[in-house]
């Protein structure tokens, strides 16, 4: 079967996991990996057969317009914000791995719509915002949200200079995605690294304060969406379920770990393999949307 | 010789043992009275700083604004400090405490993750702050990578850089090594944060000015998370005594403590039971020291002992901030004990 062609920008650490993610996929295919100069993620590409330039974005619009559909930005606010309009003129659908957020947020398990799908350009929040959305929008489902607070843990080693030199960017991006994508009327995001030998897994603290406290039907319906996130993040999974703070209020608080899938980092970068995971799924659903394949039968 | 500067930070360490529930009139008779002492710098706040205010830290009275609107109001000479830990609080919050009289920040990171301070040392000195770099759990890193980190602050805009016993786990001859390789190798003043929890505050903070450090941290009653934080009073007592040059009143810093901080302490109804062998766990296990509180709740509500969740906090190497990993570890400890 034809794959549908994709590009990509900037492979850094990000880009490089993407690299080998899109490599094995069975609906996707990495065409060309261009970026703003000679690198060692460059030359990973060329190993793995796959063209380069490094003239950035300018060589795919002027070489693969018609022929790449789907093309994944790794790089920075600031260089999507200047070259998201140019992919779109040539038609190519942008996922957005930064942190510019020129299209609506999307998180595969609550919003991955067909309306989605229809944008020319879609925004992965952060790594936080995708480990952390879907619980906050299940249980604003049954108990109704008034109050949602995360707290990321990373570990120092999978923190790159982007995200550290942009903490504020990163927790304002988080809480604006906990409010639209996962329903709370109000929200907080915090992040800690952590520099702890040998590094910890990505942990989320997810904090809801709740209208209807029942927390039988808030520990099933997250149930439901954790295995969810597991179809395209198979490491992510509750260190602790659904429990209430202290039984006398209305705080509910469970922890999403994830254990990333090694690709490019080791496991413990958990939070690059969430969001890159989730920048897949959105990838595979556009290219089975384009390649006309209905799910369940190839 | 140079004189020393002392923060008091009762108003906001000392927020830790009343949960961030200071009153408007307390803070204003505090601080009032701290500045009539001579205390250089008066901190304020929400334990955790600015936009600490949250579930995993104990929701505050009042918010940030009102606290250094309050105390701004109070003082003379003093300057009010805030604390913004970077990954909690946002440039925003920053402007927001400016302009409501702030005009020292302290920007605090773990001690080895500096480089998250940089925008948030950058705009503070664009807004005309004066700003401290605040290296927390500084007892997790060695001198030659405190130096190092420190060297990051000051190259961002930092006017002082601190190194942060917030586990109240050094001892003095490493004090004394930290606070000399800073010296040696750091343009910029240094000052020294303790905590009392192995009973050492006082001595480290005089080993720390017996290396150099310049700038001194005290509370009164050594009012702070864990065992609280070197005395102020009995901080400016030994200065006295070692003749170092400063601007404190020794009478009046005692008075302001016995005669409005308790009256205040004694009407929040702190339970003292068994705060000493608490504390000193934290040090004993290197734990950041506004954890006791948060633990010892969650040892009542799982039924653990608390000393468990200490040692396991020390071994998971917790940093400043993860206040979440306590509840899931009492919950853990009660399963296996349940089990």
């Amino acid at each position: 079967m034809n794959k549908v062609k994709c590009g990509l920008i900037g492979p850094g650490n990000i880009g490089q996991d993407l690299m080998i993610k899109i490599s094995r996929n069975e609906y996707i295919e990495l065409a060309c990996v261009v970026n703003i100069k000679e690198s060692e993620g460059l030359q990973r590409a060329r190993d793995m057969g796959i063209d380069t330039s490094s003239e950035g974005v300018q060589y795919i619009l002027d070489n693969y317009k018609g022929v790449i559909d789907i093309v994944f930005d790794a790089t920075s606010a600031r260089a999507h914000t200047l070259c998201a309009p140019n992919l779109k003129k040539a038609g190519m659908f942008a996922l957005d791995l930064t942190p510019a957020a020129v299209g609506p947020y999307c998180v595969p398990s609550v919003n991955l719509s067909e309306t989605m799908l229809s944008q020319d350009n879609v925004n992965l929040v952060t790594c936080a915002g995708q480990a952390t959305t879907p619980i906050v929008s299940a249980i604003n489902e049954v108990a109704d949200v008034y109050y949602a607070e995360t707290v990321s843990s990373l570990s120092s080693e999978s923190a790159g200079p982007g995200t550290r030199a942009n903490i504020d960017e990163f927790t304002e991006t988080t809480r604006s995605a906990l409010i639209n994508v996962g329903g709370a009327d109000n929200a907080r995001a915090i992040i800690i690294l952590n520099p702890a030998e040998p590094p910890i897994l990505m942990s989320n603290t997810i904090y809801t304060r709740v209208r209807k406290v029942n927390i039988e039907k808030i520990a099933v319906i997250c149930e439901k969406k954790i295995k969810e996130m597991q179809v395209y993040v198979p490491g992510c999974r509750f260190r602790m379920k659904p429990t209430l703070t202290d039984p006398n209020n209305d705080i509910v608080m469970c922890v999403v770990e994830v254990e990333g899938a090694g690709d490019y980092l080791p496991v413990y970068s958990g939070n690059l393999d969430i969001i890159n995971a989730a920048a897949i799924r959105i990838a595979e659903m556009k290219a089975k949307k384009i390649l006309g394949v209905i799910d369940g039968k190839n | 010789m140079e004189k020393i500067k002392i923060t008091d930070t009762t108003l906001r360490d000392g927020s830790h043992t009343v949960r961030h529930q200071f009153k408007i009139e307390e803070i204003e008779k505090i601080a009032g009275g701290l500045d009539a002492a001579g205390i250089d710098i008066i901190e304020v706040g929400h334990g955790d700083g600015l936009a600490g205010s949250t579930c995993n830290y104990g929701f505050a009275k009042h918010t940030d604004i009102e606290m250094i609107q309050a105390a701004a109001g109070a003082v003379k000479n003093a300057m009010i400090a805030c604390l913004l830990l970077p990954g909690i609080g946002t440039v925003s919050d920053l402007k927001q405490a400016k302009k409501s009289g702030a005009k020292v920040v302290r920007v605090a990171t773990h001690v080895t993750e500096a480089d998250i301070s940089s925008e948030h040392i950058r705009e503070a000195k664009d807004m005309g702050f004066f700003v401290v770099g605040f290296l927390m759990m500084a007892h997790r890193a060695d001198a030659n990578r405190i130096v190092e980190e420190a060297q990051k602050m000051a190259s961002y805009g930092a006017d002082v850089v601190y190194a942060t016993d917030s586990s109240g786990a050094m001892l003095p001859n490493e004090v004394t090594e930290k606070i000399t390789a800073l010296k040696n190798n750091i343009s910029i003043p240094v000052g020294f944060h303790s905590h009392n929890n192995l009973g050492l505050s006082i001595g480290n903070s005089l080993a720390a000015m017996e290396a150099g450090a310049t700038y001194i941290d005290g509370s009164l009653g050594g009012l702070g998370a864990g065992a609280g934080n070197t005395v102020t009073e009995m901080l400016v007592a030994v200065m006295n005594r070692m003749k170092y040059a400063h601007n404190a009143d020794l009478f009046k810093t005692m008075d302001i403590s016995t005669k409005i901080l308790e009256p205040i302490i004694k009407s929040h109804m702190i339970i003292g039971e068994d705060t000493l062998q608490d504390s000193m766990m934290l040090g004993y296990a290197d734990v950041y020291s506004s954890f006791m509180l948060h633990a010892k709740r969650a040892a009542k509500r799982f039924n653990v002992d608390y000393r468990e969740i200490i040692l396991e906090l020390g071994k998971k190497q917790a940093v400043g901030g993860q206040e979440d990993w306590i509840i899931e570890i009492a919950q853990k400890i009660s399963e296996v004990k349940n089990s």
